[in-house]
């Protein structure tokens, strides 16, 4: 006698929500961290924010609005059961995914040959509030771009799920609740972008 | 699985990639120009409304039932609660 796996959609979603909300209330605290040190170091902040090249994070985050396009429509193709578009935009995401970590690879370069990293001999002999606002920096993009790398790998293997037909019209769970995650990738970048880059 | 799944058109989603980049331009030019402390606010308002389009289109919290939604809601006073009450006391202490 054989079973069908048993499915359940609802809780795979719930499950997946509830991890997110998770991430929320974790970017949350960092965020906090933030608005609480801008308020007691708001010159430090201003020369830290300045320092940063807007241009490379406007850059990322068009990439990153981009590469959540092409998830939420690989969820559309998966549903309309159009296998390869789906795989092709899911390698998409991927793409703009080694887009962003490239960029953020030359940002982090470029300051850290400027002796600008958490406990550089600068930083410790500037204001403590710059050392404030760039362990601030390092830790929430590193923590984000932490994210980018495990949404990659894994829309990545989604990715072959799909390819091997394990992934359809009828069981997209796997593959929505990927695009979920990779979602959460972008919607704290978005407000990373004008914090960091844009408002000091 | 029997449950109705809500289908959102390339076109529609596409749409809101526009809507999103758009925003995007409109942050960098509000806060190119000196506003001073109005411009934290500017840019906080637009980033919350991205977010929203991301929330409701690109996740599909606008089709979702009314569990999922609560929760979100639910996430979001946490959020308000421990920012605002943090600056309950970074304000007036």
């Amino acid at each position: 006698m054989s079973h069908a796996a048993h499915k359940d959609y609802a809780g795979a979603k719930l499950g997946m929500w509830l991890f997110l909300f998770t991430e929320l209330l974790l970017f949350g605290g960092m965020f906090l961290l933030y608005a609480v040190y801008l308020k007691r170091y708001p010159e430090e902040f201003a020369a830290g924010g300045q320092q940063l090249n807007w241009i490379m994070g406007g850059a990322n985050t068009v990439i990153l609005l981009t590469s959540s396009l092409f998830a939420a429509m690989a969820v559309t193709a998966i549903q309309r059961e159009e296998r390869k578009r789906a795989v092709g935009l899911i390698c998409g995401t991927i793409l703009c995914a080694a887009g962003f970590m490239v960029i953020k690879y030359f940002e982090w370069s470029a300051k850290i040959g400027h002796g600008i990293y958490p406990g550089s001999e600068h930083l410790k002999a500037g204001p403590p509030g710059e050392s404030v606002f760039f362990s601030l920096y390092y830790m929430t993009t590193g923590i984000h771009g932490l994210h980018v790398l495990i949404g990659g790998a894994l829309l990545g293997w989604i990715a072959t799920r799909v390819k091997a037909g394990a992934v359809h019209a009828g069981d997209f769970v796997l593959l929505e609740n990927g695009a979920l995650y990779w979602h959460l990738v972008d919607l704290i970048w978005i407000f990373i972008f004008p914090l960091y880059y844009l408002v000091l | 699985m029997n449950e109705h799944h809500h289908i959102i058109s390339y076109g529609k989603l596409t749409g809101i990639w526009l809507a999103l980049l758009l925003l995007t331009a409109l942050t960098v030019g509000i806060t190119r120009v000196e506003l001073g402390g109005f411009k934290v606010l500017a840019a906080l308002s637009i980033a919350c409304l991205k977010a929203g389009l991301v929330i409701a289109v690109f996740m599909h919290m606008k089709y979702e039932g009314r569990l999922l939604r609560w929760l979100l809601f639910l996430t979001l006073v946490t959020l308000a609660i421990f920012i605002g009450f943090t600056f309950f006391d970074v304000l007036y202490r």
